[in-house]
């Protein structure tokens, strides 16, 4: 899967209160949600950007409650992906389960704001067409590699049948 | 060569072996859910066609956010766990008057036990380790998949050894040690790891204060917290367990880690250096001595939360608010964390000292804590509370403050319209 898109960045420690506030998780409708998308940290955030746009972040990205609403509030502004040096366990676990796309690397700290990106999933690689620069991300192993590919978790239990065991 | 971490992950799967890093498949023995994280497991569970759920007995949900109902939207998501509790037999699903803040309840009511692998749609799920029970927070498509299949992966976590001796000072307790250590390793300091908390300190260390430390492992990234059981954790296993009308067995042995366990880092600490800590605004990690924030004034003291809402707790506030008066610039809201503790402190005669003092005192709800209702800051507002995150915007408004402490800082705070240490009104 490749993307491209804008990025948009963000410091360390993005919670997920900032991704989507409390006020908002009366509901899990994905346009509503996307809608205040980061509006802690920049109120017109989801007006600014383009559906494809790519979010770049410092360390611990989406640290937190365990609310999918952060998953789905990205998801529905039109994100494509999020690009961090890491992620906090429970943000990067709900990315994979939900199949919102993720990458981990220690060069995120080099993407500036209004970078052009190209992401390429498969290999992990990230081109930065703005300043013709390459990162390579953290490979995922293959067992999460497999949830990506069915497209999320609850997709790979009905390929896999409800009692599987990693290997 | 094992921690107590990798012995209880390794007797709920199949294999003979696990290593830190291993991707592991375990059996769940309870798997938790509350009104804002299970809509959407249950949505995700019947778009995908799943008819039974795996174990009726072994999953729980608790109303607890947004409730009692704050608003119509929130008032659809908890009928929407009601009726999916109906229409399975969930055994363990909690109505408002019979409810309390998750994790405090779910221990209270008998259903943690040592040795357990727990699993919660709620970040601070990780509370459960102080019963030396392995517990993290997940999100809703695990707890989903949880439902379906009694199962969840897992990577097997490195532990970190955090080992805390001396005597404590007076008024210092369980939350100020996890800000203390939280403040010393930073917000991702434990990222991925399951954190163990012993020495004598801890061995002394009453079950609430326990529940505190545990409660608060996510806030330095952690997958898990875990204190080995004893006999503190032995007694109240047994003085809960008779809710339940199972007995169990222990499995003893890997309720303890081995001596030769391996631990990526361990840290130690002289408890008796630590004053009474405040974690300033936007991080828990902020944490320093209470004397440092003696100029802070407030607006707004909570006391409640998984974090500190227990009865312990309610005392030791009462026992700052005895016979005082809450500032009359302060507004005072005392959230007991359970159906049990609120109860209880109405017998006790605490729940009175709060009234009387001019405080609030709330049925059981996870209210201000996340911003969700109860206490809503307004702009430029700060809050002293005994809650878990002070993130931005955490309690409201984006330009409201929130600074982390004990009970006994938030009360005494209370009385005297700004920071202050329990010393000062006591």
């Amino acid at each position: 899967m490749r993307f491209k898109g804008k990025a948009w960045r963000f410091k360390d420690d993005v919670n997920t209160d900032e991704i989507i506030p409390a006020r908002y998780l009366n509901t899990i409708d994905p346009v509503e949600l996307g809608r205040h998308c980061m509006e802690e940290i920049d109120p017109d955030f989801s007006k600014k950007i383009t559906k494809g746009d790519i979010i770049v972040a410092g360390k611990n990205f989406g640290c937190g409650s365990s609310r999918e609403h952060a998953q789905i509030a990205i998801k529905g502004a039109g994100i494509s992906c999020v690009i961090a040096e890491s992620f906090a366990r429970i943000f990067f676990r709900n990315a994979i389960n939900m199949g919102l796309p993720i990458l981990e690397t220690k060069d995120a700290y080099q993407i500036k704001e209004g970078d052009y990106l190209e992401v390429d999933l498969d290999t992990g690689i990230i081109t930065n067409l703005t300043e013709h620069k390459e990162y390579k991300a953290r490979p995922f192993p293959k067992f999460i590699q497999e949830i990506i590919s069915s497209g999320g978790l609850l997709r790979w239990i009905k390929r896999k049948g409800a009692r599987c065991s990693i290997k | 060569m094992y921690t107590i971490t990798e012995k209880i992950l390794l007797a709920h799967t199949d294999k003979k072996s696990i290593s830190p890093g291993d991707f592991i498949y375990a059996k769940i023995d309870l798997a938790l859910g509350n009104d804002i994280t299970a809509p959407i497991s249950i949505k995700e569970f019947e778009d995908i066609g799943a008819k039974k759920v795996f174990d009726r007995r072994k999953i729980a949900l608790v109303p607890d956010h947004f409730t009692p109902a704050k608003d119509k939207k929130s008032a659809e998501q908890a009928r929407c766990l009601k009726d999916f509790a109906g229409r399975h037999n969930i055994e363990n699903y909690f109505e408002i008057g019979r409810m309390g803040v998750e994790h405090a309840l779910l221990p209270e009511q008998g259903l943690v036990k040592p040795g357990d692998l727990i699993i919660g749609a709620d970040s601070h799920t990780c509370t459960y380790g102080a019963l030396a029970a392995f517990s993290t927070g997940v999100g809703s498509t695990d707890l989903a998949a949880a439902f379906i299949t009694g199962c969840i992966w897992l990577r097997v976590p490195e532990s970190m050894k955090f080992i805390y001796y001396g005597r404590l000072r007076p008024w210092v307790g369980g939350k100020d040690l996890i800000l203390h250590t939280i403040a010393s390793i930073g917000v991702d300091g434990a990222l991925y790891k399951a954190m163990e908390f012993t020495g004598e300190t801890i061995r002394r260390l009453p079950m609430d204060d326990r529940f505190s430390i545990c409660n608060m492992a996510i806030e330095a990234g952690a997958k898990s917290g875990i204190i080995e059981a004893d006999d503190i954790t032995f007694e109240y296993i047994r003085r809960v367990s008779k809710k339940q009308k199972v007995n169990f067995k222990l499995n003893n042995d890997i309720l303890k880690s081995d001596p030769d366990a391996r631990y990526c880092k361990v840290r130690e600490y002289d408890v008796s250096k630590i004053e009474p800590q405040v974690a300033g605004p936007h991080l828990p990690s902020n944490s320093r001595p209470v004397s440092r924030f003696k100029n802070v004034r407030i607006d707004q003291a909570v006391i409640g939360s998984c974090t500190n809402g227990r009865i312990s707790d309610l005392r030791i506030a009462a026992k700052v608010l005895k016979g005082k008066k809450v500032n009359p610039n302060i507004r005072l809201i005392v959230i007991p964390a359970t159906q049990e503790v609120y109860l209880q402190a109405v017998k006790e005669g605490l729940a009175e000292i709060f009234l009387k003092a001019g405080g609030v005192f709330s049925t059981p709800s996870c209210g201000p804590c996340l911003g969700g209702h109860m206490g809503i800051l307004g702009k430029g507002e700060r809050a002293i509370a005994t809650t878990n995150r002070n993130f931005r915007g955490r309690m409201g408004h984006p330009d409201s403050e929130v600074y982390l402490s004990n009970p006994a800082v938030a009360a005494a705070s209370a009385v005297k319209g700004r920071i202050a240490h329990p010393e000062e009104v006591i």
